[in-house]
């Protein structure tokens, strides 16, 4: 974690709930983000992770619940009064204003002197690296400068809690990539408690210091990047993080089965009356000389094999007619060993790969 | 073996014949405008340089700047369309602004209470507020039974009368661009104002309105060029007392036959009113660049 800032602010949210006619936005929602934590709320579109950051922006005004940012409380706070920077999906940047027009904004609303505005601007864009910027027209800058200009604009009169919402999800792949990696620099050197709101799971686990994936109004886990992909708490965290098989298991006293396989697993199974294995496409590896010892391995037959450049995908269908999918990393002896659909393969997993999580579909 | 510029001469036909065929499409409107307006138009110029004898001359033109009568009725002209301009955006603006806070539905349906009367007939409108506005009219009457006031107060016949009757028309023409330019601003941008610390009224005047002005000025332009040339409204609500171009351009034709004034009269109104819209234009680019300022 960044090393928290003499001015970041923790967040305390409790039990907050917001309907829209039947539908719960947000089911008593209770969350507390740490002074100068990067913090992602992750989940599909619809899953209330974006009704949230508004409610901590003070864009949507909740049923009940309580929001402190440190000790205050301010749930019924105008959102000029609370003193959050925010980015938003569309960047939101003044069309009519320059990019020093944009980015000076909230500091002539504070009425700060001109010259402490002019220095404060340019330093606030030297920041995102777009010092002499200035002058520009918003329509003049590309996709990846404007959001530059807005994570400017939000973090220059030095709010001690910085929103994103979806900030990179315009952006094209490779600037996306680049801009995470900035983006979490820029985190590290200012200390800010961020919230950061994405649908994508790659980059919540790149960036993130905890992860909440939310779903349905609710937080479904909240957790380190790591643990969210190695030890999921349920079925839909399990489904959404990475492109997992499920196969079902059942219970035989103290042994955990597949069919009348007994499964070898790394940690203990959940106390829950379904059962599921998580098997990761990664975490499969294909036999060449028949079952390992010590691993779960099973039969199957390859039916489709998908070069992918770096890797290849391997569709398999189990004895018992399930269907896997596991990923292999190309070198160039991989190249050639690739099975063909056909033929009969053994993937076999590594008891610590083999996860068993509640089977319930949440 | 392909040549290298195989089909060339071939793909170029086709190329210049899908322009002609598109080009072909719009000759129908093409003709009707050169019919019912550049022929129209340049008669109308022709004629207003040909004085009373049938020979060239600057006559017309020339009474116009002699005459007082002639400038008093062009001063008229441009101070009851700036009125009428400066009463719509009054008016319109915050109806506007109301309009496009509303959920879109509801909004289009309060819409269509605003351009109702359009869709009624300019005549029945204006004898509508004759009706209204006249001294045993509905207004006078009830405001007098109701003991508001005790002799009939005059609102029509005059420059009053003519406002409310121009205001009421012109008003649909102003609010439908500004509220399609009100439509167009994100929320968000109101969102981002107030989360960098705008008081509710600070983003409005900061955000909101700056960005709202081209379609405030399309329509403010829009009315004020329509005004410039209005007859009938100013002709039965202003009772001979407000006396705009367009009538008098109706008197010489009628009363005088005097096709040339009248002519000369519709050049001018015509020139004047391409100045605004020049002089408009250089102002609106000019104002998307100063707008960066602040």
């Amino acid at each position: 974690m960044a090393t928290a800032s003499k001015d970041a602010l923790p967040i305390t949210v409790a039990n907050v709930t917001k309907t829209y006619g039947k539908v719960h936005a947000l089911d008593d929602v209770s969350l507390e983000v740490k002074s100068g934590e990067f913090l992602t709320l992750l989940g599909p579109s619809g899953s209330g992770k974006s009704t949230l950051l508004m409610v901590l922006a003070g864009f949507t005004r909740p049923d009940h619940g309580s929001l402190k940012f440190g000790d205050t409380e301010v749930i019924r706070t105008a959102p000029h009064l609370r003193e959050v920077g925010m980015t938003f999906q569309n960047y939101a940047l003044f069309p009519h204003m320059t990019v020093a027009g944009n980015v000076g904004y909230p500091l002539r609303l504070r009425k700060r002197p001109k010259a402490e505005i002019a220095e404060r601007v340019e330093k606030a864009l030297e920041t995102v690296q777009l010092g002499g910027f200035g002058n520009r027209r918003i329509d003049q800058l590309s996709g990846g400068q404007r959001q530059r200009v807005a994570v400017a604009r939000a973090i220059v009169f030095e709010p001690r809690i910085l929103l994103m919402d979806e900030p990179l999800s315009a952006l094209d792949k490779k600037l996306r990539d680049q801009m995470q990696i900035e983006l979490r620099r820029l985190h590290e050197k200012l200390g800010m408690t961020t919230v950061y709101v994405t649908h994508d799971q790659r980059e919540a686990l790149t960036m993130s210091d905890r992860i909440a994936v939310v779903n349905h109004g609710r937080i479904m886990q909240l957790a380190t990047p790591h643990d969210l992909y190695e030890r999921p708490a349920n079925r839909f965290v399990a489904d959404f993080i990475g492109d997992s098989t499920f196969l079902k298991v059942t219970r035989q006293g103290d042994r955990i089965t597949w069919g009348d396989m007994a499964l070898a697993h790394g940690a203990p199974a959940p106390d829950t009356a379904e059962l599921a294995m998580m098997l990761r496409p990664e975490r499969i590896a294909l036999s060449d000389s028949g079952p390992v010892e010590g691993a779960n391995n099973f039969a199957a037959t390859a039916e489709n094999v998908v070069y992918q450049g770096d890797s290849y995908l391997v569709q398999a269908r189990l004895s018992d007619g399930a269907e896997i999918i596991l990923r292999r990393a190309m070198s160039g002896a991989t190249a050639t060993t690739m099975p063909a659909p056909g033929d009969a393969i053994t993937p076999t997993v590594a008891p610590e790969d083999t996860v068993l999580i509640d089977g319930r579909e949440v | 073996m392909v040549a290298i510029h195989a089909n060339e001469d071939g793909l170029r036909r086709d190329e210049r014949l899908e322009r002609l065929k598109l080009f072909g499409l719009s000759s129908p409107a093409t003709l009707l405008i050169l019919v019912i307006l550049v022929i129209p138009v340049g008669w109308l110029f022709y004629v207003s340089f040909v004085g009373a004898d049938g020979s060239f001359s600057l006559e017309n033109y020339e009474r116009m700047v002699s005459r007082k009568s002639y400038s008093r009725i062009f001063i008229t002209t441009f101070q009851v369309s700036f009125l009428t301009t400066g009463l719509c955006i009054l008016i319109g603006y915050p109806l506007a602004y109301f309009l496009s806070q509303l959920p879109p539905r509801l909004a289009s349906l309060c819409m269509i209470t605003v351009l109702l009367p359009f869709w009624t007939s300019l005549l029945v409108r204006t004898y509508a507020w004759l009706v209204l506005l006249q001294k045993q009219g509905l207004i006078n009457s009830w405001a007098m039974s109701l003991g508001l006031w005790d002799e009939p107060i005059k609102m029509v016949h005059n420059m009053t009368g003519t406002l409310i009757g121009m205001v009421h028309i012109m008003l649909p023409f102003l609010i439908l661009p500004t509220y399609g330019a009100m439509r167009a601003i994100s929320q968000d941008y109101m969102k981002a104002a107030s989360n960098l610390g705008a008081r509710p009224r600070t983003a409005f005047w900061t955000v909101f309105f700056p960005l709202s002005t081209p379609g405030l000025f399309a329509g403010a332009l829009m009315v004020f060029i329509l005004c410039l040339g209005f007859f009938v409204t100013p002709a039965v609500l202003g009772g001979g007392k407000v006396i705009m171009v367009s009538m008098k351009i109706v008197s010489n034709i009628e009363l005088f036959v005097n096709w040339g004034a009248a002519s000369a009269l519709g050049v001018v109104l015509l020139v004047l009113t391409m100045i605004i819209l020049w002089v408009a234009s250089r102002f609106l680019k000019l104002d998307q660049i100063a707008g960066g300022g602040h």
